[in-house]
């Protein structure tokens, strides 16, 4: 069997003294979907970081393989050059700096670390434009500041927008779906479907079993106090939604 | 050798004896003979040594700002040396280094990164050069076209000899000498600068730049420039170089004086990037320059937009003394201090006609140990009936060693003037920066983007070659801010 795409071992973490990761271990293979559930707090957005390289957080123990590479020892735009992407639950604002320029430097930067030259202005544009339309966005958000006066739904799908054109090998999506209107959310959903692919993996954060229904995932693990403890199918979505999380504590309690 | 010149021309000087010496360079101290030797030297009309003189007795009686939010050692005044004759091209040479081999390295890192042709980073780094560095044919066509629209655009000294009754009608008339202790000083000394006439109802055909007359005239440290623009014309003049240039003048005290008559309107662009001194402060230029436009007729109209990332201490207030009716100041600016440097500066805006208005945008940035302070006046006459002023003053600040202050001063003596203050402070954020570079943009680049982003509503003022080399420099002048 080859090696997983991403590959986490007894993953421990903590930020200023608190332990918040304590032996979480995941394998996502390239061309699957795995959905992470779990409560508030749980550690979600603590391993999204991690996985990104935000240095808040101090890994103590444990590794993370992407593509065989030791991702823990790589700046984030290293990892970003190499294909990792994290949309961020909260998206942050940049005044005055242009959504479509802040992208074409992304690619560009990109680009360079791969030995090409700048993309094509005509190209890119057109790229771009074709993109936003499956997103269902208005042109005129190219031309406004990085995520400055969008609403909260605006600003998950310029992330999804931004993974798209930037076609990375590992998407992290941390709690894309919060905050989007039904109709939004078909349009993310739709977008992650479109991302789906042989040479990628996809790894959404999320609490609802509603986006679970738009998108098939092929793993489900649910996390709590900082380890999986539970994964399965896209059955234990549903099972989770009919019993809470405390169905989980309660099994485990039972096994152990 | 040497010495012994020195001696016997100081000698001369005592006894208030005026010849032309064979020196290049008037020994250091200030006193009524060094001026009348300036004057003599350039062959001034009567009226201009008359000015000197009553001005540097002024000067005499006033006393250093002291008010402004910076640190330097005292300036000796009598340690300076007041003018410093045009040299000769084999002179130059023999002084200069001889190659691009001879400069620092790290200087011309710099211009590497700005984008600097070669035979320009020659120019700037003194370099002996035969050929004069730009064509010939670029200026020469460049002056036909402006003489073919009527426009004067030469040397102070050169309008002294061509147009004494301009510079005699128009001279101190917006900044007089009495006004601050530099502008005194610099009314005694100053030694060249530009002047510009655009006449009646002309367009000036192109950018005006001191790029175009820099080989012509050197200018030292006590500049002076005259913009009149005449009824309906329009000009647009760029300041400065993008680029740290070589010099040995420490203390610089400039005086820029703008008119515009009705319906006329100037633009002023300014960036400014001298050296700010070694990674400790030491050795970078004082900046103590006094900028003014008078908006005197009715509709006409004066903007100020400066980039400043260069000097060592800077203290620079451009104003606008909106007179006319109707008549609009504007002032756009971004200011950086890095390393240790310290800039105290703003705008003044005095409105005098009726349903006059100003708009102030200032953008302040701060890292590793700079100090910036934002000092505006916003000054309503009573006379100025309907008048309004907007300003909006944001800091940005990089780390967490570096400052940022806003001293806002507004006097309003009409009570129907609307006056709108807005401040900002703002740091550039851990969050913004992971942001970045989780999308593969590199911290350096990042940090730029940012700095950028904040100060758009400036650059977007400046004339397009000026704001993408304004972003260039920005860029090189916070390289190593952050991480
Ligand atoms: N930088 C930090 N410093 C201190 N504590 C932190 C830091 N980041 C996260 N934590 C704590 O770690 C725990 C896990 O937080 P995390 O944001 O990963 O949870 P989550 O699973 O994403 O929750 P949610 O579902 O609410 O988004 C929380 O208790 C949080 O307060
Ligand atoms: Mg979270």
């Amino acid at each position: 069997m080859t090696e997983p795409m991403l590959k986490i071992t007894n993953l421990h973490a903590k930020a200023e003294d608190a332990e918040i990761l304590r032996g979480l271990n995941l394998e996502v293979n390239a061309g699957e979907v795995h959905a992470i559930m779990g409560p508030n707090g749980s550690g979600k957005s603590t391993l999204a970081h991690i996985l990104a390289g935000r240095d808040d957080y101090e890994v103590t123990e444990g590794s993370v393989t992407y593509k065989g590479q030791d991702l823990l020892e790589m700046e984030p735009e290293e990892r970003a050059h190499e294909g990792v992407f994290l949309a961020f639950q909260y998206p942050v604002e940049i005044p005055g700096v242009n959504n479509i320029y802040l992208l074409k430097s992304a690619v560009n930067a990109k680009r360079k670390h791969q030995g090409l030259g700048e993309i094509d202005s005509v190209d890119f544009l057109t790229d771009v434009k074709q993109k936003m339309k499956l997103m269902g966005m208005d042109e005129s958000f190219l031309k406004r500041s990085v995520n400055e006066g969008f609403s909260g739904g605006e600003k998950k799908r310029n992330e999804v927008f931004q993974m798209m054109v930037l076609e990375p090998g590992l998407c992290v999506m941390d709690e894309t779906d919060s905050g989007l209107d039904i109709d939004a959310l078909k349009i993310v959903a739709q977008g992650v479907e479109q991302m789906r692919s042989p040479d990628r993996a996809i790894v959404l954060v999320t609490h609802y079993q509603r986006l679970l229904d738009h998108i098939q995932p092929d793993r489900v693990h649910v996390l709590a106090r900082g380890q999986v403890l539970k994964s399965g199918d896209k059955q234990l979505a549903h099972e989770l939604e009919e019993h809470g999380y405390d169905w989980i504590r309660y099994e485990e309690a039972e096994s152990a | 050798m040497a010495a012994n010149v020195e001696e016997f021309v100081t000698q001369r000087y005592k006894q208030g004896f005026i010849t032309d010496i064979e020196t290049d360079t008037v020994p250091p101290g200030l006193n009524e003979d060094v001026i009348r030797l300036i004057s003599h030297k350039k062959g001034e009309p009567e009226f201009m040594l008359d000015w000197r003189l009553k001005a540097y007795r002024h000067w005499l009686t006033m006393t250093e700002p002291n008010w402004a939010h910076v640190h330097y050692p005292p300036i000796d005044f009598q340690d300076i040396s007041y003018y410093s004759a045009p040299k000769s091209r084999e002179q130059q040479n023999a002084e200069a280094p001889q190659s691009l081999d001879e400069v620092d390295p790290k200087l011309l890192e710099t211009y590497e990164k700005l984008g600097i042709p070669l035979h320009e980073q020659e120019k700037l780094a003194g370099v002996a050069v035969d050929a004069v560095f730009d064509s010939v044919s670029v200026t020469t066509t460049f002056k036909d076209k402006l003489a073919e629209a009527g426009v004067i655009f030469c040397s102070m000294s050169e309008a002294l000899q061509e147009h004494p009754e301009l510079v005699e009608q128009y001279i101190g008339s917006v900044v007089p000498y009495t006004d601050n202790f530099y502008a005194g000083l610099n009314s005694a000394v100053f030694t060249d600068g530009s002047f510009v006439y655009v006449p009646e109802g002309v367009t000036c055909p192109m950018e005006l730049s001191t790029y175009f007359r820099i080989n012509e005239a050197k200018t030292g440290q006590f500049e002076r420039t005259l913009i009149i623009a005449e009824k309906g014309s329009y000009v647009s003049y760029l300041e400065g170089c993008t680029a740290p240039q070589r010099d040995e003048n420490q203390l610089h005290a400039a005086v820029v004086e703008l008119i515009a008559h009705e319906d006329a309107t100037i633009k002023y662009s300014t960036v400014q990037n001298w050296y700010p001194g070694d990674e400790e402060g030491k050795g970078g230029i004082y900046n103590f320059v006094t900028k003014r436009g008078e908006a005197r007729g009715d509709r006409s109209k004066v903007t100020w937009t400066q980039v400043e990332t260069g000097s060592a201490i800077t203290m620079k207030y451009p104003g606008c003394v909106l007179t006319g009716n109707d008549s609009v100041g504007e002032f756009y600016s971004v200011a950086v201090t890095s390393n240790y440097q310290q800039a105290d500066t703003g705008t003044k805006m005095v409105h005098v006609g009726r349903n006059t208005r100003s708009t102030v945008v200032a953008k302040g940035i701060s890292a590793m140990q700079g100090e910036q302070s934002y000092r505006g006046l916003v000054k309503i006459l009573p006379s100025a009936t309907g008048a309004r002023n907007y300003t909006q003053c944001d800091s940005m600040l990089i780390g967490d060693q570096c400052g940022a202050h806003t001293f806002p001063y507004i006097e309003v003596k009409e009570p129907g003037a609307v006056v709108e203050h807005e401040a900002s402070t703002s740091k550039v954020s851990d969050e913004q920066l992971f942001y970045c570079r989780q999308r593969g943009i590199s911290e350096e680049d990042a940090v730029n983007l940012i700095v950028n982003g904040f100060c758009k509503d400036v650059f977007r003022e400046l004339p397009m070659e000026f704001a993408v080399e304004a972003q260039a420099l920005l860029g090189v002048t916070l390289e190593g801010a952050v991480g």
